[in-house]
């Protein structure tokens, strides 16, 4: 799918200070050699198998189905993984990776938290040290992932300049890496980023659509009529849609979020709202105003509120092989809701996105549909947002 | 080439092809000295003030300008740069607005580079970027975030439009990495003297005086180093080995605490020490 430069068509590519060429060179060298070396692709594995708990299971959800018009819904339970959502399959890997550079430390950006709590797991396991490069407005919405990174040995720095939010701690992220990077390696925590990162945590997290195909294969005896997946910067989404790029019957939608609605401004929906640009090393679609500077995003869901978004979407996006479309916070919340109560899964606010997606793609299809969904993590981060957002507790039992 | 006739550089005959900024750094050359090339972002504190202090640092000794343009993620950049840029967004300022400063420069007689992220150019749309630079009297851009590979588009348009490229090199560099790069650089190469971003430090490492003789090996075209250059003392010694001398986040701080006579001042200081150099 990309040329020997990282390209998805027009986007992709590498805009980034020349300091840092050398070291993704490096990078796209070391992978390559990795994704053939017996010995990486054993030694991930078994991380996978006695580590993280895959293959992840799938699971039928017929109660939640019936908001669904009817179609049949299998949710793929990345939010089973250790650490509680997809975010560990790319960085065991490039952890990984990073030992075989013989880089000491890693670094990571984190919106939700959840790629900060996974990284700062994988450099516990793999006795790594590790920064993590949290928005000011982020570290406060998401406190207890900032303490679980704590407890796993990180250090978690506060970003408070710019938005305060997951564009800045990417900023802040390379500012270090450009600074370090003789000894340091970027977890970056999606399919964005300078090549060769799109295309390298697509690879880690392809085992997603590559087991739930098989999984579903064999629980029905045929292909889904659509998957469905989140689209923060795209990797639960790339991770499940690409086993089925070219089964041409199976549609594949992505779902960003809507915000307060399209129409408000307020959201991070980049193929609604956004434009052709380039933001944090690739060519992509990119809110931004009639300058080109960028325009801050807005989300209930930390993990989704991003202004940009991988390059490999925008390749599908427009070449039409894959759709996508918003979801508003109030739709999220609304499957969140639904899913807790007919089937006692607590998703994450970022698949739940995906969720209220099901139901809008079930009631189009009708009863005949066999919708595959990534529920790409757990909702326990989101409890005390869903909390006060349900109006669940009231000040005498601890919630501000 | 697109010379006003209120530049002093535009009566140059002996070299029509050289951009404004290639002419003031062929004669720096020429007098055995390096070039002071002060960078300070538009729109900081405000757009007015912004351009009258460009002119005054040509007044006090700046060979060079580099106009930077504010951008909202500007990964180059350390906290101090980050919060001029910011401030100038807070306040309105527009990409426009740089054509205007360029303008300003120009006509006070000195050589104006653009420092700009590539999706601001992006948007303009490349090819009308270069002709409003171009119109503005402007010698062409530095671009932080564009590697030559990305950057065919720019490489076109600069020609067309008689514009210099500056591509930045490091001391990461490899030496395929500094053939690539200079090998598209028009006017000079911009040189970062250590592994970081923009802001002032107590030292320029040996790194910057390595990665500029790596550099020399692979090309004539002039090398000016950058980051963490404060003093005269640190200009004098860059000074010494490099073609320019270029000093951003001390004069943007001096500019915001003691307004334009203290940023005046430290431009006055650092031209001394870029003569200081070689002795
Ligand atoms: C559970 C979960 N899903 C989805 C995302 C969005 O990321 P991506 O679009 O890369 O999958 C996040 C990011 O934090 C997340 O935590």
């Amino acid at each position: 799918m990309t040329t020997p430069h990282g390209r998805f068509g027009d986007f992709g590519g590498r805009y980034v200070p020349e300091a840092l060429i050398p070291a993704l060179e490096q990078l796209d060298e070391v992978r390559r050699k990795a994704a053939v070396d017996p010995e990486f692709i054993g030694e991930l594995d078994r991380l996978h198998r006695t580590y993280t708990g895959r293959p992840s299971i799938i699971t039928e959800v017929p109660r939640f189905a019936e908001h669904c018009g009817g179609a049949r819904v299998i949710l793929k339970r990345e939010d089973l993984n250790h650490t509680g959502s997809h975010k560990i399959n790319n960085v065991l890997g490039q952890a990984l990776l990073a030992k075989r550079m013989g880089k000491s430390r890693v670094i990571a950006e984190t919106g939700a938290g959840q790629h900060g709590v996974a990284t700062a797991t994988a450099a516990a396991l793999l006795g790594l040290d590790c920064v993590v490069y949290m928005g000011a407005v982020d570290t406060k919405r998401q406190a207890l992932n900032v303490a679980r990174m704590r407890l796993l040995g990180a250090e978690v720095v506060a970003v408070t300049n710019g938005s305060q939010t997951l564009k800045d701690a990417v900023n802040e992220a390379l500012r270090d890496w450009v600074a370090n990077v003789d000894s340091t390696h970027y977890v970056l925590g999606t399919v964005t980023g300078p090549h060769p990162f799109p295309e390298m945590v697509r690879d880690f997290h392809r085992i997603i659509g590559v087991e739930a195909r098989a999984q579903v294969l064999d629980l029905v005896g045929r292909l889904p009529d659509a998957v469905l997946a989140c689209v923060g910067g795209g990797s639960n989404a790339m991770g499940i849609f690409h086993r089925f790029l070219f089964d041409d019957s199976v549609r594949l939608i992505g779902f960003e979020a809507g915000g307060d609605g399209i129409e408000s401004g307020r959201h991070a929906a980049r193929f609604s709202g956004g434009t052709r640009g380039v933001l944090h090393g690739a060519a992509t679609y990119v809110l931004q105003d009639d300058d080109g500077q960028t325009i801050e995003s807005h989300s209930v869901s930390a993990g989704l509120d991003y202004p940009s978004v991988g390059p490999e979407h925008a390749h599908l996006f427009e070449t039409g092989r894959a759709e996508y479309r918003p979801i508003t916070d109030d739709e999220a919340m609304e499957a969140f809701r639904l899913l807790c109560r007919t089937e006692g899964i607590i998703p994450a606010i970022e698949s739940s996105h995906a969720l209220a997606g099901a139901m809008k793609v079930g009631r189009e299809l009708g009863p005949d549909a066999l919708l595959l969904v990534s529920l790409s993590g757990r909702g326990d981060k989101d409890v005390h947002t869903a909390a006060r957002w349900f109006g669940l507790l009231d000040d005498a039992e601890g919630m501000p | 080439m697109n010379l006003t006739p209120a530049s002093p550089l535009a009566a140059n005959p002996a070299s029509p092809a050289l951009s404004p900024g290639a002419q003031v750094l062929a004669a720096c050359r020429a007098e055995g000295r390096a070039a002071l090339v002060g960078y300070l972002p538009v729109g900081f504190p405000s757009v007015e003030v912004s351009i009258e202090a460009m002119v005054a640092m040509v007044r006090a000794g700046a060979d060079i300008i580099e106009v930077g343009i504010p951008y909202s993620d500007p990964l180059m950049d350390g906290p101090l740069i980050q919060r001029a840029t910011e401030a100038a967004l807070e306040g309105g300022s527009r990409v426009d607005d740089v054509f205007t400063a360029v303008r300003a420069i120009a006509d006070a007689g000195a050589a104006a580079y653009v420092m700009t992220y590539w999706n601001l150019v992006l948007k303009r749309g490349v090819a009308r970027f270069a002709a409003d630079l171009a119109a503005a009297g402007g010698s062409g851009l530095i671009t932080p975030d564009l590697i030559p590979d990305e950057a065919g588009e720019w490489l076109a348009a600069s020609d067309a439009h008689g514009l210099d490229r500056v591509f930045l090199v490091a001391p990461s560099s490899t030496p395929e990495r500094l053939t690539v790069a200079t090998g598209a650089c028009r006017g000079f190469v911009y040189a970062a003297s250590t592994m970081g971003v923009t802001g002032t430090r107590e030292t320029v490492g040996s790194a910057a005086q390595d990665v500029v003789r790596r550099t020399r090996e692979v090309t004539d075209v002039p090398v000016c180093v950058g980051l963490g250059v404060s003093t005269r003392a640190q200009a004098a010694d860059v000074a010494g080995f490099a073609d320019g001398v270029i000093v951003g986040s001390a004069l943007v701080r001096a500019l915001g605490e003691g307004g334009i006579p203290a940023m005046e001042a430290l431009t006055r200081e650092l031209a001394a020490g870029v003569r200081e150099g070689r002795p």
